[in-house]
């Protein structure tokens, strides 16, 4: 019974598909059509990236047309990363910037008539994960784990661990919020755009290109920068200011 | 008590109606963020770049409740969470 809110008729659809089933260790498994935008923007990256790999290992003194946009890509990442972890930048450029350029490139392959991969808590939560690791890791890592057990007693001394519970919380919560923010935003732009798609129908011409301007690169750039910027933030602080 | 489909389904529009009610606190936020940024800029100029970051990070960081809120609407919608114990 799809003849309830919206649904009713139309090719409004914003759901995930499976499209193709299989057996995994005799779980079924789905190849959905997340799958598919995946392997497109992973396609679009690769090649871009073995372009511009070409294109910089033959890099002339005075660089060319697509060298200059290679390097301002790369330079503004850079430089993004430097003035957010200041000295703990050069081992998170690489990670920040392939995270900066997926986000982006997924939330903008809207554009291209995918459904976008972020729009899929599949891909988002593992990205929120990976950054609830890296934190662990680093405050595992610069930090003894008396000052951890320090730190997760906060308010109070460390005999007293009344806030520990509350403090494992909320260090819970910054991977589900990290990964369901970008997940709604993305959602929701993309609930938006089908809705004006698939309710207007010949009326829907031109006009909302303006709509994808704001829902699909506006918002998208801003979620990115978002993810970016509260992964590094994190990281930073898991690391410390001593050393 | 026994409930049919329908009602359950008109109930669930009301709740995510409701739900989206959240949107008012980030909208608020979100407008105080971006008043005082501007106030920051006109003391500052110079430091236009950095403002429009923090404020932009700051808002993205506050527009999360409102999405939770949203969330809750489009589960409501069209995962539809209610009817799973009914037939």
């Amino acid at each position: 019974m799809h003849s309830v809110l919206l649904t009713a008729g139309s090719d409004i659809d914003v759901m995930v598909h499976g499209l193709f089933k299989y057996s995994f260790f005799g779980h079924e498994v789905w190849i959905t059509t997340t799958h598919v935008s995946l392997l497109f923007v992973m396609l679009i990256l690769i090649g871009f990236s073995i372009v511009a790999g070409i294109a910089i290992r033959k890099g002339a003194e005075v660089p060319g047309n697509f060298q200059n946009v290679v390097e301002l890509i790369v330079e503004k990442l850079d430089g993004m990363v430097d003035g957010t972890m200041g000295k703990n930048a050069t081992k998170y450029r690489n990670y920040i910037g392939t995270l900066f350029i997926f986000i982006i490139f997924s939330n903008i392959s809207g554009l291209l008539g995918l459904r976008p991969p972020t729009a899929d808590y599949g891909v988002t939560f593992p990205l929120g994960v990976i950054t609830f690791t890296l934190v662990r890791i680093n405050q595992f890592k610069y930090h003894k784990p008396k000052e951890i057990w320090a730190d997760m007693c906060s308010p109070l001394p460390a005999w007293l661990p009344i806030w520990f519970p509350i403090n494992v919380i909320s260090e819970l919560a910054v991977p589900i919020s990290l990964s369901l923010r970008l997940f709604a935003n993305v959602l929701s732009g993309t609930i938006m755009m089908t809705l004006v798609y698939g309710l207007l129908k010949w009326f829907a011409a031109v006009w909302p290109a303006a709509l994808h301007v704001y829902f699909d690169l506006f918002s998208g750039a801003i979620q990115t920068y978002v993810f970016c910027m509260l992964t590094m933030t994190y990281v930073s602080n898991a690391i410390g200011s001593e050393e | 008590m026994e409930f049919n489909r329908e009602f359950i389904l008109g109930c669930s529009a009301i709740g995510a109606g409701l739900a989206v009610i959240a949107g008012i606190g980030p909208g608020v936020g979100q407008g105080i963020a971006a008043g005082h940024a501007a106030a920051a800029v006109g003391r500052n100029p110079g430091a236009k770049s950095s403002i429009t970051s923090t404020m932009l990070l700051g808002q993205a960081v506050a527009e999360t409740t409102g999405l939770y809120g949203l969330l809750v609407a489009i589960l409501l919608l069209f995962v539809k969470p209610l009817l799973w114990g009914v037939n």
